[in-house]
């Protein structure tokens, strides 16, 4: 249970940490808060011979709540968003999101950005910028910035859209409008732990009508993902406890889940039926 | 290739520098390089809490924190926060109401709740329940743990 030794490399600027990501040519990690990294590593799943701190950062941008987007930059902890005082609707969607994950002692260390370059499959915040139209900065020492939108980030299970030499320095999601209305359900076997679905709903109602209606799932395929056909199954329409249930239906016929020995194909269908539907339920209340 | 570092930080109140391979962990130094043994190291990856210590005021689990990301960081950990009384009142509880059967878990269970109450003194008791779900405990169970640290919420805020 002891890693493998690695050196360790604690940047005070970007620029810096970019440096040293291209000097170690794809044989360096990324340390922010560590709570998926530094298992893997004691287990030696993970075994990188260049640690890049960035805990030392001095030019990270942090939390920054503007009237158009939120940004979230490479430090900010699951916690500080638990607590972030924004009343806006996007920011009661991340603090609510948050206080799903994991416990105290974990938020305190674990960060957003940690969190959606790890791009577990049923991570809060992978499915947060995906039904939340977030884009993320990705940035290396020999290209610069480039933008990705959250649907083209995650390319599979624990696998992204980054470059070995490319650090995740920002995320950016378009604030919602006043009126929106969200809902957000998941399933899960431990308080703390990952949970087995995730569902994330966002919508407007505007003269009894459901427009921009936004359905996201996590936990149930390799990445996760917005499901066209159930908000489509939505648009326009006044919400009833039918048409919730025809759109959770449709919502659990689209997905081709993972299996694993706790949760087979048509168990986790049936969670992406009943996850839906309550995020729907609760995003009218 | 592993570089060996001179590292200092204040543990529990007082300048310490030692030196430590990057791979070090913050519990493997406490236990092995300082003799502080009472924090005790069940999973060694992050998820049962035994571990637990404040750093710069918040938990965290010892296991998944390297000893070199400590520079300059103020640590606390069960036996600075015992020898300073700031734990009386959760000791006190835990034992009036039977919180302590092996003992495995204690230690992080104390450092956890001190650090809710000294976050906080004024906790909810469904916050509590929340709180103590981050560390395991496998053989007293949760009640009287709960009860005990309710208990110890009680006695800290009359004394405030």
């Amino acid at each position: 249970m002891t890693p493998a030794s690695f050196d360790h490399h604690a940047p005070r600027t970007i620029d810096e940490a970019l440096g040293l990501l291209a000097q170690a040519g794809g044989d360096a990690r990324i340390l922010a808060g560590g709570q998926s990294l530094v298992p893997a590593m004691a287990f030696r799943l993970a075994q990188p011979s260049v640690l890049v701190d960035i805990n030392r950062l001095t030019d990270a941008p942090g939390l920054v709540e503007e009237s158009d987007r939120l940004e979230i930059g490479p430090l900010v902890r699951h916690e500080t968003l638990r607590r972030m005082p924004s009343r806006t609707p996007l920011g009661e969607v991340l603090a609510h999101l948050a206080d799903h994950i994991g416990t105290w002692p974990v938020r305190t260390r674990g960060t957003f950005c940690g969190s959606l370059a790890h791009a577990d499959p049923a991570s809060e915040w992978g499915l947060a910028v995906v039904a939340l139209d977030a884009n993320l900065t990705l940035e290396s020492a020999s290209d610069g910035p480039r933008s990705v939108p959250a649907s083209e980030f995650f390319a599979g299970m624990q696998m992204t859209a980054a470059r070995e030499e490319e650090m995740l320095t920002a995320v950016t999601i378009p604030a919602l409008p006043a009126t929106a209305r969200w809902g957000f359900a998941e399933f899960g076997r431990r308080t703390g732990d990952f949970a087995t679905v995730l569902a994330l709903v966002v919508h407007e109602l505007k003269g009894g009508r459901m427009t921009g209606v936004r359905i996201a799932v996590g936990g149930v395929e390799d990445v996760p993902r917005r499901l066209g056909p159930a908000e489509e199954a939505l648009e326009g329409a006044a919400p009833s406890k039918v048409r919730f249930e025809q759109a959770a239906e449709i919502a659990s016929e689209i997905v081709e889940p993972l299996e694993d020995p706790l949760s087979d194909a048509l168990h986790r269908r049936e969670l992406v039926r009943e996850m839906v539907l309550r995020a729907l339920q609760r995003s009218t209340r | 290739m592993s570089q060996i570092r001179p590292l200092s930080f204040r543990l529990n109140g007082v300048d310490t520098s030692v030196t430590v391979e990057p791979r070090r962990t913050v519990a493997e130094m406490l236990r092995s390089d300082l003799r502080l043994s009472g924090t005790t190291v069940g999973c060694e990856q992050g998820s049962c809490g035994s571990c637990t210590v404040i750093v710069d005021g918040e938990p965290v689990r010892a296991c998944t924190l390297f000893a070199v990301q400590l520079e300059g960081r103020e640590l606390r950990t069960i036996e600075g926060l015992a020898r300073d009384g700031s734990i009386q009142a959760l000791q006190e509880a835990f034992v009036e109401e039977d919180a302590v059967q092996c003992g495995f878990c204690t230690s992080g269970f104390l450092v956890l709740a001190a650090a809710a109450l000294e976050s906080d003194p004024f906790i909810e008791d469904e916050a509590i329940d929340a709180l103590v779900s981050a560390n395991l405990c496998r053989c007293t169970g949760y009640g009287p743990i709960r009860r005990a640290v309710r208990k110890a919420a009680k006695t800290t805020r009359r004394a405030t």
